[in-house]
């Protein structure tokens, strides 16, 4: 029988638990709310910026000589922006992010080289003795657009200088509060769809001109890009984590009831004993 | 009067949607103002004010760059970084300010970039303070639009 005194310990020791996972869940929650706002808020210029370059793209025709971010090249090197939360109790967001950079990579014939957003998708990429050339940490719950430039700029200035041949984004895509969803999705050669409304834009007047103006559009666009995919990653780490907050506070209150209840078996059995003891007692005097 | 769909979006939040009268923005060629009906266009910002008439009443704004689209239908400004002048942060943009110029001191001829960068920031540290003195100043007298009429 285990003792009354270590299952009230253990139980203090579970309630504890589940006050701090409540109290996570009802942060997460705050916290999610915003991030999902700001995930939104930000659509309409991305949107707006791919259908402007898609359009300009278009007009400029192929004979053109197209810019250095738009150029394909062959293949022989790969960088990847791996991005994950800096914290864990998230349940299996970050490790479905890392596996899934992870198969990429083990799958190619030629080097990857990462960028990690994110503590725990670095110390993965580190443990998995991966090239990791640069990490971010650190960004916050709301970062601006200003803060993931340098971000930006590295994979831009690599690009340009030849030294990787395509680019991916590597995030967790928010779907809904209960499901997110790890993606991949190619950034660098800027991909061009085919454009609908070629003739609505080819009156368009240009200041100064369109090579200039798609020139100053596509490095914002792929600032845009990935500021948007780190807003995505944040609110499915919210979400993630409160929904794991949730399940972990359930799950301790069914530990609290199986305690308690063995805890009351072992209270009653000990005072039946001493009863026991004390009509012993009683019949040997008599 | 016709009126001209406005919106401006920067990459973090929708800043204004909205019917206007007129558009008077700091395009990289020089002012440009945009009445109903205008052509299509397309163009970069430069650091500046960007005035919103509607109805007598003038709105300014302080964009840091960006890009402006005329469509026939309506107008989008794609802004870097745009605020209402009342909101513009008086005390960080003149501290921006002082950053540049120490920056743009230090910086020589060795750094064509940097120097480049300092002098950028230092456009849209200059860009915000006009935009915000230009509100106070208002404030202090009434709106001209007023007098005008009255007269």
């Amino acid at each position: 029988m285990i003792s009354t005194r270590i299952l009230r310990r253990r139980i203090r020791s579970v309630q504890s638990t589940a006050k701090i996972t409540r109290a996570m869940e009802m942060i997460a929650t705050a916290k999610m709310k915003r991030a999902q706002e700001q995930a939104v808020c930000g659509r309409p210029y991305s949107d707006k910026i791919s259908q402007l370059i898609t359009d300009l793209a278009a007009i400029q025709g192929t004979g053109n000589v197209l810019h250095p971010l738009m150029m394909q090249r062959d293949v022989k090197k790969i960088a990847v922006i791996h991005i994950t939360s800096d914290k864990g109790l998230c349940g299996g967001l970050n490790s479905n992010v890392n596996r899934l950079t992870g198969t990429f990579i083990l799958s190619q014939q030629i080097p990857v080289t990462l960028v990690a957003i994110g503590k725990k998708g670095r110390d993965f990429m580190m443990r998995a003795r991966r090239d990791v050339k640069a990490e971010f940490t650190k960004l916050g719950d709301h970062p601006k657009l200003f803060d993931i430039l340098p971000i930006s700029r590295i994979v831009m200035d690599d690009y340009s200088a030849g030294r990787v041949d395509k680019v991916y984004i590597a995030y967790s895509k928010f779907v809904s509060t209960m499901t997110q969803q790890p993606v991949m999705e190619q950034l660098l050669p800027a991909e061009i769809k085919a454009s609908e409304n070629k003739e609505k834009i080819s009156d368009y007047i240009f200041e100064p001109n369109s090579d200039f103006v798609l020139g100053e559009l596509i490095p914002r666009y792929v600032d845009t890009k990935i500021y948007h995919a780190i807003l995505e990653s944040i609110a499915s780490e919210q979400s993630a984590r409160m929904v794991a907050m949730r399940n972990a506070t359930d799950n301790a209150q069914d530990v609290l009831q199986e305690l308690t209840l063995v805890l009351n078996k072992a209270r009653q059995e000990a005072i039946t004993n001493e009863l026991l003891d004390i009509n012993g007692g009683l019949a040997v005097l008599q | 009067m016709a009126t001209i769909k406005l919106e401006i979006v920067t990459a973090e939040q929708q800043i204004f949607s909205d019917e206007v009268d007129s558009i008077l923005a700091p395009g990289i060629d020089g002012e440009l103002g945009i009445l109903p009906h205008h052509a299509p266009l397309m163009t970069m910002l430069q650091p500046g004010e960007l005035v919103i008439r509607k109805g007598g009443e003038e709105s300014d704004f302080a964009v840091t760059g960006g890009f402006l689209e005329v469509l026939p239908d309506k107008v989008i400004i794609l802004a870097d970084a745009c605020e209402r002048s009342d909101a513009i942060d008086t005390a960080r943009a003149e501290a921006a300010m002082k950053r540049a110029e120490e920056q743009l001191k230090a910086t020589g001829p060795g750094l064509p970039e940097d120097h480049a960068r300092a002098e950028a920031s230092l456009r849209r540290a200059l860009a915000r303070l006009k935009v915000a003195s230009k509100a106070r100043r208002k404030q202090q007298r009434p709106p001209l639009n007023q007098q005008q009429q009255q007269s």
